[in-house]
Formats: structure tokens, sequence, C-alpha cells
């Protein structure tokens, strides 16, 4: 799968709450979540993010609760994919079992919001369109790939009861 | 090679004969709990895979205590798909309004979980109950809603990381403040994906209350849980609780006893990815400041940092210890003019213990409220939202910006010692200065 679009760039530990406050989670719909999405840190992002945008992120990205809500609202902005240094353990499951495509890289520093990242998931292979830059990360291992390609968790297991 | 505590637990919930850190395993849970903010959206991935009945009615454990008791329609609806779910479910640990606690005081209070237990909750905070020796961690809904299917999560066995405690503690120093000062040390990502074990001789003198706070901030330093092995302290709590509470309980095998091949104690020959070791004796009560909870400083340097609020309670720190140490120092003084203080126990029995111990006419008359049990306050919810600009202290786990209220409100995390001293003088103090 290849995902093309333009950055919007956050630093280190962004965590849950930023993602979504705690007051929002009255509900589970993606669109409604994704009106205040990052609102603490980044108040006009919701209004500004198109899809097939990309998040590019610091380490321990989605770090606090383990709110599902957070890569709804992520998805409900139409952002196609999320890269970080590193993910928070309970997001990054969260992300493989709703079907978020996302991808650790270290060459994070090197992307800048605005910026045009074609990314080829499948191959771990993230080209910079901007500042014509290629940079490679490892993919999915097996297991996950799995779930992700079914479509997420609950796809993942009915294959197997029903 | 032998095992860590956790590595035992995962590898009994398998039925594999080996299992290694990094590898991707499924196994069978003991408990999976769900709150009335992450369960709702479990039970409607639930359904909309196809699933019509719960893998087993007696592991499955439901508890609104975010947003409840509810407080807005839309709370009040969420609330109500739990209930509904748990009448068709027959699911016999649903805790209403009335028996509800905060669900990380409340399980262990009711005996719902067991040293050696595998359980998953979608609540970050699920870390807390590796202070019993369970291998516990917080999940997604998606992840619930799966457990609710086939009674099985999937993990990528995490390394461990072992913290060893040495020398002694200072008066009005806890389990609150050592896990303060551990995440100030290694930060909000020095245990990503790693199981934090706490041991040595200071954590073998904690009572559980202390080891729960632990345990729970695990999460903070992106740890997958906080186990400690059990001791005889942990036994005692154990049988109490279990004793307690028979007709919630009796439908679960002792889970300790699943798999006698295993002691829960780490092998001697066990791998760690990191071993810290530290002597905490000069170590002072500890705070947390904004907007991270690694953002560590000793209470002494904070003295000139004046509050609006000091909420005493969550799943942290809204034990009956916590609130013992909390009536103590506030017994006979009065909250700062213009300083609310919102004491909140965890759960009913804690609340009726406060009532007949006359701790909640300490708060009281100390010009505190003493609210119903709830997680509240804690994540913003409700119950002492935060406007522009003010500050409070908090025996809660976050502060990130925002956490409470206004984004730019502040919010400082300390014990509860701390918490009831700074709500008599309304800066940050440390607990001797007011006795």
């Amino acid at each position: 799968m290849i995902i093309k679009g333009i950055v919007h760039k956050f630093g280190n530990d962004v965590n849950t709450d930023d993602i979504i406050a705690a007051k929002y989670l009255v509900t589970s719909d993606p669109q409604e979540l994704a009106k205040y999405c990052m609102e603490n840190i980044a108040p006009d992002f919701s209004g500004q993010v198109r899809p097939g945008d990309i998040i590019v992120a610091g380490k321990n990205f989605g770090c606090g609760s383990s709110r599902e809500h957070a890569p709804l609202a992520i998805k409900g902005c139409g952002v196609a994919a999320v890269l970080a240094k590193s993910f928070a353990g309970i997001f990054f499951r969260n992300a493989i079992n709703i079907g978020l495509p996302f991808l650790e890289c270290n060459d994070i520093d090197k992307i800048s919001s605005q910026d045009l990242l074609e990314i080829d998931l499948a191959k771990g292979r993230i080209k910079n369109l901007s500042k014509n830059e290629t940079y490679y990360t490892h993919a999915f291992p097996e297991f996950l790939q799995e779930i992700v390609k079914q479509g997420g968790l609950m796809e993942y297991i009915k294959q197997r009861y029903v | 090679m032998g095992y860590t505590i956790a590595e035992k637990i995962l590898l009994a919930h398998t039925g594999k004969k080996d299992i290694k850190p990094g590898e991707f395993i499924e196994a069978d849970i003991d408990v999976g709990l769900g709150n009335d903010i992450t369960a709702p959206l479990a039970i409607t991935e639930f359904k909309k895979a196809g699933f019509k009945k719960v893998f087993d009615k007696n592991k499955i454990v439901l508890v609104p205590d975010h947003f409840a008791p509810a407080k807005d329609l839309k709370s009040a609806n969420q609330c109500k798909i739990l209930a509904d779910f748990a009448a068709e479910q027959q699911i016999i640990n649903y805790f209403e309004v009335g028996c509800m606690g905060i669900e990380h005081a409340l399980l262990p209070e009711m005996g719902l979980v067991s040293p050696g237990d595998l359980v998953i909750g979608a609540d970050s905070h699920t870390c807390t109950y590796g202070a019993l020796g369970c291998f516990s961690t917080g999940v997604g809904s998606t992840d619930l809603a799966r457990a609710f299917a086939d009674g099985k999560c999937w993990f990528r066995v995490p390394v461990t990381i072992k913290f060893i405690y040495r020398g002694k503690l200072n008066k009005w120093v806890g389990g609150k403040d050592l896990i303060l000062h551990t995440i100030g040390q290694i930060g909000v990502d020095g245990a990503l994906d790693s199981v934090m074990e706490f041991c040595g001789p200071v954590i073998r003198n904690l009572i559980m209350d202390d080891r729960f706070a632990m345990s729970n901030m695990a999460v903070e330093a992106g740890g997958v849980t906080g186990i400690i092995e059990p001791d005889e302290i942990t036994w005692e709590y154990v049988r109490d609780s279990r004793r307690g509470h028979p007709s919630k309980t009796r439908n679960r095998a002792h889970p300790g006893m699943v798999s006698p091949i295993f002691t829960l104690k780490s092998d001697k020959d066990a791998n760690y990815k990191k071993i810290y070791e530290w002597d905490v004796s000069g170590l002072e009560p500890a705070v947390a400041c904004p907007y991270l909870p690694s953002n560590v400083k000793p209470v002494s340097k904070l003295k000139d940092v004046t509050l609006d609020q000091v909420v005493i309670g969550s799943c942290t720190n809204g034990r009956i210890s916590d609130l013992r140490i909390a009536a103590k120092i506030l017994k006979g003084k009065k909250v700062k003019s213009g300083l609310r203080l919102i004491v909140i126990p965890a759960t009913q029995k804690v609340y009726l213990q406060c009532v007949k111990e006359g701790l909640a006419e300490i708060f009281v008359k100390a010009g505190g409220v003493f609210s119903t049990p709830t997680c509240g306050p804690c994540l913003g919810g409700h119950m002492g939202i935060l406007t522009e600009d003010e500050k409070c202290l908090a025996t809660t786990n976050r502060n990130f910006i925002g956490r409470m209220g206004h984004v730019r409100s502040e919010v400082y995390l300390a014990s509860p010692a701390v918490a009831a001293a700074s709500a008599v003088t309304g800066r940050i103090t440390h607990p001797q200065k007011v006795l």
C-alpha cells in the first residue's frame, strides 16, 4: 500500500490527552472525535488537516491512556499514516487493531511540516518528495501484518469462528 | 536461561513450552476489564463482528467509574450500555453506582485479581495489579472486544527491567514518591514496552496500598506492567479480599495455583534488559511538575508554587491508608482560605471506612469536600475541573497539558501527605512543616 500526503509535524511524547482530551470521550464516533483532535497542543490542526495527510512525530507517540479514541480521532481526520521515532505500547496495539497505518522511523528529524511524503508500508520505505530523500525502516513483523491485512483484529479473529 | 516472573505468568497462559522476549504470542486471560469510556466501544466491536455470547461471564468485569455517577446525558448513555450488556450476558462482576469504585482499587479489594493472573483492562492503569504479582496490562477497546469473544489477547513478550530499592525511607516518603522518583530518573519512555519489576528490601517493607501506587504508574514510564513478586504481605491481602466477597470470586479457580510448576518469583538466571539499583535513604517527598510525570523535583524546591486546588484520591492514591495519612495531617486544621480541597475515596468500602474512623469528619471540618468514588477530576471529567491559570496539586497520575481542564491550568503530582500539607498552607509544602 502506497500513501502519499502532506506532513503535520509534532514533537516528542505526544500523549493521548493531546490527541483527544478526555472530556470528548462521551462518544466513539470518529467524525465527532476528529473535530477536537490535537486541540490542546495544536488548536488549528483539525481545521487544517486534509484527508490523506500524514502525522510525523518524535518519540513515544500516543503515551498515556489506553483510549482507542485516540487512533480513531486521527483516522476520523482522514490522516493516512503516522510516522514516529517510537510509539507507546497501547497506542501501538490500538493502531494495529483498528488498522491505522503507522511506521517507526529514525529519520524523523529530517522531515519538516508541509513536506510531501510517499510511504510504502509493506517495504518500510519513505520517500520525501519535497527534499528528494528516501528513508528506510522496518516493515511490521508477519504476525502484525496479518492482522492489518485482514482489516483489523476483529476481522482477523472472525475468520477462526465464522 | 531462566524466566522473570512476568515471563513465567505469560508462559503459563499460553500452553507453550517456552517463550522469549520479542516473540508474538496469544494467551488466555483470567480477567478482562472495561469501564464507561472504553467498554461501550468494545461492546460495539464485539457485536459488529457478529459475536453473541461472551466467552466466560465470570471473567469479565465492567466498572462505570470515569464519568460516573453520570456527569451528563452522554455519559449516562455510556453507562447504560454497560448495564445493558452486563444484564444481557449475565456478567456477575458489573458494579453499579452504590457498589462501584475506581476500578483499579475495586478489583483487588473484591478479590477479583490474584497473584499469577493474566489480566487485561481497557484502561492504561490496569498495570496496577502488578503489585499483587499479576501480569496485568492496559489494552484498547478492540483488544477487550476480542477477549469478550474468545478469552484471548495477543502480546509481544516484553523484556523486563529490574528496579532494586535499598536503604531506609524517610518519614513521609512512600510508594508514590518512589515511583515518581523512578519516572524522574528514567523518563516517560524509560521502560517503553518493558515490564518494570520492583524489588529490594524497601519494596518488601511497603504495605499493599503503597505497592499499588507504584505499580499504578508503571505506564507513566511506558511500562507494560509494574510487577512485584508476591510475599506474605501480598497473600494476606489476597486472602482477606477473597474471604470478603465469596459470591464474586467463587467461579474463579485460584490462578496462583493453576501452574504449580512455577513459583511466582523470577529465576536467579533470568534475563533483564537493564537493572537499576538505588539507595533511596535520602529521598525527599517527590513532586512531578507540569507537563510530564517525569518532570520530578523534591518538594523543598517548590515551596513558592501557590495552589488553587488539591485533589486527594484516584486509582493511584485513593485507598484507606492514603486517606488516613491525609487525615492525620489535616486533623484540627483548616485548608487555606480560597483553596478547594476535594477528597475522593476510591471505593465504597474505603468511603465507609473513612466514615467509621472519623476521617470524613476531619476532611469536612477542615473545609474540604468528601465525594462519592469516581475518577472524575483526574482526567478532567467532572468533580473539580480547573479553569485558566489555576494550579492543582493532586495525588493522581498524569499532569499533561489540559489534563484536568483548561489548557493553561497546571497539575502537580504528589503523595497524599504532601497534598494534605499543601492544602493547609496553599502552596506546595513538606508534610513536616505543618505538624
